[in-house]
């Protein structure tokens, strides 16, 4: 949808689920959900985590994938493997970065979120962003997160050496400008 | 005498829970030709009634499409919202009428079951009186219902005996608010939560009971808003609260004192506005003199610091709002807990304002609109009081009997329960209403109901109170009928119906219509629909606090909700009370009500030495006759847990994942542990949507609010220990499932 962005928010997320039952009520997949909900560690928190796919503008799924099955659209959505071309080697599943991409062996394929293509391309909102009741997954106007949030939008990610740009927006603390998780990020060596 | 016909576990093999994953048609097939059509309407579960699109195709809800439209909840739906459609078309429906034989429970005609039920209300009020039969209604059904329930008891059958299972919700709150206010509702629009500078949230687990708010609880904390949360667990709001009060159960009337102390002692109150618009204030600064942050931090365990810090924030905002829900009102002293809660917003002049005030934060679908119009056993349409003879005549008009008629105020829920078991009713007919779940000590509810001469039930899923009954009459979802409801904000809603009610079900208002019509009373129940009901509704409120006459479905859907009062068909609705600062009391005068501490009514001592408290989870809804058959919320939380502190889990060498034997004065149930230091270590939780041996509500006691009559599920005292072996019921993989 045009002029619409995807925002993922873990700071307000409440582990609900609501987005993994509604994800699983999506047309193209209807009734497997592609989306995670990750309790950090509950004995000590309550916090949790969504994740939907990223979509990378240079994915390291499509680029270790040996049947080149995997594709992005031209407005930058990854999409799951080609099921003509999938080998179900797995390789996408071990090297995205966000840990993403699901083998449904079952389907000896790998599918993953692909932004309710179906749902956008008709101008609706994708399916986990239009429910979630905490708006930790949104999918509205830039200008609109940029007007109401508190914390501020990224598509910066370092991994260790590999920076990675995606479509999808974290909402990071206003004083970062990146996020990374790694600590050599934050160290000092000499001949870096 | 009511007893289940059969094993428990016989009837659950043929009458479930069984659980429903799949869309009628299957996933891959059926279910993606398209619909038929969408029907604009509401999820059939909590308060919040967000508005849902249901896919219809062939009189079968298929699926559903978010409704981006409806203001209150933008397209946004929690778990149970997403998947509610698959209890549409479950296999456990109620097709038929049932009467129960020696052997089991068998269908009838409708004929047969409705003489039936007429003979024996008829019998059994010859013999005993017309006050030996009760009836149960519940807050789940749309305001039309609950209105002629009301009528129903006390017209079609006389008795006085009429209550709901609204009284196990938001009672506490009701109570409080008509003391203070005159007028039990919501105060506010939830529009106005993002618009405050201090949101302060008392016993509520928002994220999980109430989901869609979380976001306006966000959108508050984006402007800048602090956010304060009292509460013995750490709910999943609290991982962005400004401040966490950790407070003992059932101390949260010392901790709200203790606020209110330090506002006066800062001089943080609003002079002006107390002196102008309240009364009873200066009794309350006395009563609240006692309450040091010092003291409040003994009693209640929340350090003198966060109390100080969180009064001068409340005191100190140009806007703040209280949120509230059952953790302050599941009490023997809800009540207190909610006044003190209104007293902290009236001595600092929130009330009346856009993003200032308190509100309740009403659990059930039709919680608010469900206690307005007659359900209630104090109660008649327009929430008037039934004591009140200027309300009877109006009634009584509209009813087209004398006020003499009208019967005075019967018991509440859990009194009628009492009664039944000391043998005072004899037949009880109910509807919207799993006692045996959700009422407390339910050891003491399943012999009072195996006592019962008779016993009937309105239903659509065989519950496990329905295990007793002499008939089940097979009655609609509601997607199956048409209505309006009322929500958490007071914003009454126009339930659509979908689709028509399977094999012979009925909808339910035909049903209480045919059998008043046996009892010989038909020309006061001539309705062909639900909106000749609403109409004399609207009628029989008129003039009330309550008063929807200027309500009408049309106005609803063009506005997408009108917020009662709506005096006037040309009058646009009251989205906030007060905002001519005047109270719906004679004198219009805000009143401070005082707010004594009392002991629970299960303390804790050296035997049983650990507070239990009781909840929810996000996943299931009330006592789960609903959401226990619907297969991914199930998944998503299995089976009951008792949460622990790893501090109070070390003490008895419980590990995560190890049964734990829980005991209090009633009895003894046993759960897999759940270490966690998410609770207070004095505390343990179990959420209550379970039945049978993991029934949390086998633990709790029966002690009353005095006033409200609300049970006192949040506080109760065991003792704990790691059990010898697991229960029975954790082989069994029917039970184990659902």
């Amino acid at each position: 949808m045009f002029g619409y962005e995807f925002y993922v928010d873990p700071s307000r997320c409440i582990g609900c689920q609501s987005c993994i039952n509604a994800c699983a009520e999506c047309e193209t997949h209807r009734g497997t959900p592609m989306i995670h909900v990750d309790f950090l560690d509950r004995r000590n928190t309550i916090a949790t985590v969504p994740f939907v796919c990223m979509h990378c503008e240079d994915p390291t799924c499509a680029k270790v994938c040996p049947a080149d099955a995997i594709k992005r659209t031209e407005d930058g959505v990854v999409q799951s493997s080609l099921k003509p071309r999938c080998i179900a080697c797995s390789n996408c599943v071990l090297a995205c970065p966000f840990g993403i991409p699901k083998m449904m062996t079952e389907l000896e394929q790998m599918m993953k979120c692909d932004m309710c293509y179906d749902r956008t391309s008709e101008g609706k909102r994708p399916m986990c962003a239009t429910v979630c009741p905490s708006q930790a997954l949104a999918y509205v106007p830039s200008q609109q997160i940029e007007r109401s949030r508190r914390e501020k939008p990224t598509n910066v990610f370092f991994f260790g050496n590999q920076r990675v740009t995606t479509k999808v927006f974290m909402m990071i603390p206003p004083e970062r400008d990146a996020l990374s998780v790694d600590v050599v990020d934050y160290m000092w060596e000499e001949n870096a | 005498m009511a007893k289940p016909p059969l094993p428990i576990e016989t009837l659950i093999e043929r009458y479930g829970p069984h659980l429903n994953y799949v869309p009628p048609g299957g996933w891959r097939d059926e279910s993606r030709r398209p619909a038929d059509k969408l029907v604009k309407t509401h999820c059939c579960f909590c308060g919040q009634q967000c508005g849902i699109q249901l896919k219809v195709r062939n009189n079968q809800v298929i699926g559903f499409e978010p409704w981006e439209e409806f203001p209150f909840n933008r397209g946004m739906l929690c778990p149970k919202g997403v998947k509610r459609y698959l209890q549409n078309n479950h296999p456990d429906r109620l097709l038929d009428p049932l009467l129960r034989t020696d052997t089991g429970f068998r269908t009838a005609t409708w004929d047969e079951a409705l003489n039936f039920t007429a003979r024996r209300l008829r019998e059994i009020q010859e013999r005993y009186g017309k006050d030996a039969v009760a009836i149960y209604g519940g807050a789940s059904l749309t305001t039309e219902k609950s209105y002629l329930l009301g009528k129903f008891a006390r017209v079609a059958l006389g008795t006085r005996h009429i209550d709901y299972n609204g009284r196990l919700c938001m009672v506490s709150a009701g109570t409080a608010y008509k003391l203070a206010f005159g007028v039990d509702r919501s105060p506010l629009p939830w529009s106005d939560i993002p618009k405050a500078q201090v949101l302060l949230v008392a016993g509520s687990n928002v994220a999980e009971c109430s989901p869609i708010t979380t976001e306006y609880v966000w959108e508050c904390r984006d402007h800048g808003g602090k956010l304060i949360v009292i509460d013995p667990r750490m709910t999943p709001i609290t991982r962005n609260a400004d401040l966490y009060l950790p407070v003992r159960p059932g101390m949260d009337v010392v901790l709200l004192m203790g606020l209110l102390h330090v506002i006066l002692r800062e001089h943080l109150e609003d002079r002006e506005f107390i002196e102008k618009y309240t009364s009873g204030f200066e009794q309350v600064a006395e009563a609240v003199r006692q309450y040091d942050p010092r003291r409040a931090a003994d009693l209640t365990g929340v350090p003198p610091e966060s109390i100080e810090k969180a009064a001068h924030w409340f005191g100190e905002a140009e806007r703040a709002i209280a949120l509230h829900a059952r953790g302050i009102e599941h009490q023997s002293k809800g009540v207190e807990n909610c006044s003190a809660i209104i007293n902290l917003c009236l001595a600092t002049g929130n009330i009346g304002r856009e993003g200032a005030g308190c509100s309740m934060i009403t659990g059930q679908g039709n919680g608010q609109g469900g206690r307005e119009h007659g359900q209630k056993c104090d109660q008649l349409p327009g929430q008037r009081q039934i004591d009140d003879p200027a309300a009877r005549a109006h009634v009584a008009k509209v009813w087209g009997i004398s006020p003499e008629e009208i019967p005075q105020a019967g018991l509440s829920a859990q009194e009628i329960m009492n009664a039944i078991h000391a043998g005072q009713i004899k037949a009880l007919f109910s509807m919207c209403f799993n006692p045996m779940v959700s009422l407390p000590n339910s050891d003491f509810t399943r012999e009072a109901l195996d006592k019962l001469e008779f016993f009937g039930v309105v239903d659509f899923f065989l519950s496990e109170t329905a295990h007793h009954a002499d008939v089940v009459l097979a009655g609609s979802l509601q997607e199956e009928d048409e209505g309006v409801v009322a929500n958490v904000e007071g914003r009454v809603i126009h339930i659509q119906k979908a689709v028509n009610p399977p094999g012979n079900a009925r909808v339910d208002w035909e049903i209480y219509c045919d059998l008043a019509r046996r009892l010989g009373k038909e020309k006061f129940f001539p309705y062909h629909s639900s909106r000749e009901i609403f109409d004399e509704l609207r009628e029989a409120s008129r003039g009330g606090h309550a008063d929807y006459y200027g309500i009408t479905y049309e106005k609803i859907d063009r506005q997408l909700g009108v917020f009662w009062p709506c005096p006037s068909l040309d009058h646009p609705g009251t989205p906030r009370l007060f905002e001519d600062l005047k109270s719906m009391h004679a004198d219009g005068k805000f009143r401070f009500v005082l707010t004594p501490y009392r002991e629970s009514g299960d303390p804790v001592n050296q035997e049983f030495p650990v507070y239990l408290t009781t909840g929810r989870v996000v996943s299931q809804y009330l006592s789960g006759t609903q959401t226990r058959r619907i297969g991914a919320l199930v998944d998503q939380y299995p089976q009951p847990r008792i949460e622990i502190h790893p501090r109070l889990a070390e003490q008895h060498g419980i590990k995560d994942g190890d049964w734990v034997t829980i005991t209090t004065r009633r009895t003894e149930i046993t759960l897999r542990a759940m270490v966690v230091r998410t609770i207070r270590p004095d505390t343990v939780f179990i959420p209550y949507h379970w039945s049978g041996p993991r029934s949390a509500n086998k633990l709790t006691h029966r002690t009353l609010d005095p006033r409200s009559k609300i049970p006192e599920f949040k506080v109760s005292a065991c003792q704990i220990r790691k059990a010898e072996s697991p229960p029975l019921w954790a082989n069994d993989d029917m039970v184990n499932k659902t």
